[in-house]
């Protein structure tokens, strides 16, 4: 296996702001690496810093070889970057907006003509290659920001929140083309905020007040956190999940529909442990299984830990 | 390369771009013409009374041969200065010719008489073009008089209400420095902001163009605007309002050229600075206003008072309209311009100065 992109405790300050403190990574070649992490938390700035429009206040980085403040204007030239602003000339047709972008990344002119006139046919653009962009529908849209994106058939693409805004079935067609691309031997960086997207991932970096929390597939991810998930049907839902949530070994409790899915940490029998719980608060439970942690499951709970700590760190402290 | 496709994307928005694209035609033309129509209605046909004390042929003669000038309407005689006064009040007249009484009796002695001009200065088109039609007849007269050994005629003018006189042909060159001013710093601020509100900047920016690239293929088509915007400004002067060019037009353009460079630079900073396309456009007005003001355009730069003349020398205009001026009415060379030209170098330099160091900081 090949790094794509490799960093060495890559830190970023603002000020007296710290937004990326330390961040080792290494992304291999044809990956789908998805950075998760709440808004704030240090995903845009290092993906800014990896594209070499920002340089690293400490730490070093390479992408493809390429030291990420020395080399940078290597980098831009062999990455390419799309985010949920869709960066569109909304007023330069579907065509001239591949054109353009073509000719900024250098395409050659002979073989510009040919290669949007694939894209367009490849991705299904054609029919309204004279379309003004910003008369186009959001998954268009994004169909067509990636097409411009990728049109100079670059070997690495960052995605910043890419699917935000888009509807469930435009999302699925985009994720088709990503793993299109990947398979194709493009790594692929993207940031999200969809947990569903985040399992499509082939490893997932957890970031969090610009620290990395955990890199791993979805599965070790969930696995490390250790935690079993429980989905109940109660009569008193919301006094229920009030009782659960005091419980020690109750990591989070969370409402879907009329259920309640438990999320809990280091019990050896959830459904022992939910069912007696509920019983001493006089709540019948109508039904009990125990349900397959997820990616949701194990960020919340990451993330709460954190904030646990950070909480307890300054009393400590004082003590 | 990437210049010529920035370039080149500029100008599908800027033709898909209707209204912005029709200002910029439509601005120039349109105040050419309301400028240009009141330089040429006042200046012939102004009405005029006489009041001839002296009633003799060789009076007559002087009257009749100022109104073959086309310039002065003889509306009437009057018989004092009191009349004089209630035509100028009510509008009737705009000059009176005053002839004195000892006329013809000077003239045969040998003595130079004094023909009274009274001009109602309100207007400055007619206090130009009158006390200037009348100065060279009597000149021209004059040097018929010496020929026959006889002395000259002297012609006092008399400006009433407003001693401030300005040739009215300073408005057409004026008018290509202020369209190019106004448009110049609006275009470049806001196609720079508005790439920036659109998210198309970022896009750009993490691409291997080049700031140099940027700046210089986004600006292009707005030069060729410019030059465009001033060719059509001097062309209807010329044919319309019959404003010659006495001096090179080469040189004119090419000192052009630094000209729209600093207005364009400027754009440049105020898009740093600007977060929306209304504030760039705020500022390009608020820019706009001490250039009209302070610039010699409207009001004569000498009789501004110290500070104003400060703040008008470090606007590019304030030199560019006496280059304009100079070129175009007193067909002025290279060599009488120098000062002018450095003036605006420099302002141009500590522009773009100001610009490249504004535009790299944003970037990163």
């Amino acid at each position: 296996m090949t790094a794509i992109i490799e960093t060495r405790d890559l830190s970023r300050r603002f000020g007296n702001l710290v937004a990326v403190a330390g961040i080792s990574l290494r992304v291999e070649q044809g990956e789908i690496f998805g950075v998760l992490g709440p808004n704030g938390a240090g995903k845009s700035t290092t993906i800014r810093m990896l594209c070499g429009i920002l340089d690293p206040t400490s730490g070093s980085g390479t992408v493809m070889g390429f030291d990420i403040a020395r080399d940078a204007e290597r980098i831009k030239e062999r990455i390419g970057y799309m985010t949920q602003r869709f960066s569109l000339y909304e007023d330069l047709t579907v065509a001239e907006n591949l054109r353009f972008y073509a000719g900024i990344y250098s395409v050659a002119r002979s073989e510009t003509k040919a290669r949007v006139e694939s894209t367009l046919e490849r991705t299904g653009l054609a029919q309204r290659r004279s379309q003004l962009a910003g008369t186009l529908s959001g998954g268009w849209k994004q169909r067509l920001a990636l097409a411009c994106s990728t049109i100079h058939q670059p070997p690495l693409l960052f995605l910043d929140e890419p699917t935000a805004g888009v509807d469930p079935m435009s999302r699925r067609e985009f994720w088709e083309q990503i793993h299109q691309l990947a398979s194709a031997g493009t790594t692929v960086l993207m940031t999200t905020h969809y947990m569903d997207e985040a399992e499509r991932c082939h490893r997932l970096a957890f970031i969090f007040k610009g620290r990395l929390l955990d890199v791993g597939t979805p599965e070790q991810i969930v696995a490390r956190r250790k935690l079993r998930v429980v989905e109940l049907d109660v009569d008193r839902a919301t006094e229920a999940a009030e009782a659960l949530r005091h419980r020690p070994g109750v990591d989070e409790v969370a409402h879907y529909g009329h259920m309640l899915r438990v999320a809990t940490y280091d019990v050896r029998d959830p459904l022992a442990f939910t069912r007696d719980a509920l019983a001493d608060v006089g709540i019948e439970i109508r039904s009990l299984r125990e349900a397959r942690a997820d990616v949701e499951d194990a960020f919340v709970s990451m993330v709460r830990a954190e904030a646990q700590e950070a909480a307890a760190a300054p009393a400590a402290r004082a003590s | 390369m990437r210049i010529s496709v920035i370039a080149w994307k500029e100008l599908i928005q800027l033709r898909r771009d209707r209204l912005t694209l029709g200002m910029a035609v439509a601005l120039p033309v349109m105040q050419l013409l309301l400028f240009g129509y009141a330089i040429n209605a006042d200046v012939r046909h102004i009405r005029t009374v006489v009041y001839d004390e002296d009633q003799t042929a060789a009076s007559r003669d002087l009257v009749r041969s100022l109104e073959a000038t086309g310039t002065y309407d003889i509306v009437g005689n009057v018989r004092d200065h009191g009349e004089i006064e209630t035509s100028f009040q009510s509008g009737d007249a705009r000059v009176a010719i005053v002839v004195p009484a000892r006329y013809a009796a000077d003239l045969g002695a040998g003595r130079s008489p004094t023909v009274g001009l009274l001009v109602d200065g309100s207007d400055p088109q007619v206090v130009g073009s009158a006390t200037s039609t009348a100065s060279s007849l009597v000149a021209a007269r004059g040097a018929e008089l010496a020929a026959q050994r006889t002395p000259p005629i002297g012609i006092e003018p008399n400006i009433l209400y407003n001693p401030d006189q300005r040739t009215a042909l300073n408005i057409v060159p004026g008018l290509v420095g202020v369209i190019l001013t106004m448009t110049m710093v609006m275009l470049t601020s806001m196609a720079v902001v508005r790439e920036r509100e659109r998210g198309t900047l970022e896009q750009l920016i993490v691409s291997p163009v080049r700031n140099a690239e940027l700046v210089i293929g986004k600006i292009l088509p707005y030069i060729a605007i410019g030059y465009l915007q001033m060719s059509l400004v001097l062309a209807l002067g010329r044919f319309v309002f019959d404003v010659p060019i006495l001096g090179s037009v080469p040189l004119l353009f090419g000192i052009a050229a630094l000209f729209i460079a600093a207005n364009l630079a400027l754009g440049l900073s105020f898009s740093t600075i600007a977060k929306t396309q209304q504030q760039a456009m705020q500022m390009s007005m608020f820019f706009f206003l001490p250039n009209i003001l302070l610039s010699g355009f409207m009001f004569p730069y000498e009789s501004m008072p110290a500070p104003a003349r400060v703040l008008g020398n470090i606007l590019p205009l304030t030199h560019f309209l006496r280059i304009v001026r100079g070129i175009v009415l007193k067909g002025s060379a290279l060599r009488h311009l120098y000062g002018e030209v450095i003036w605006l170098a420099a302002i141009l330099a500590a522009f773009v100065l100001f610009a490249s160091l504004r535009f790299k900081k944003k970037i990163t």
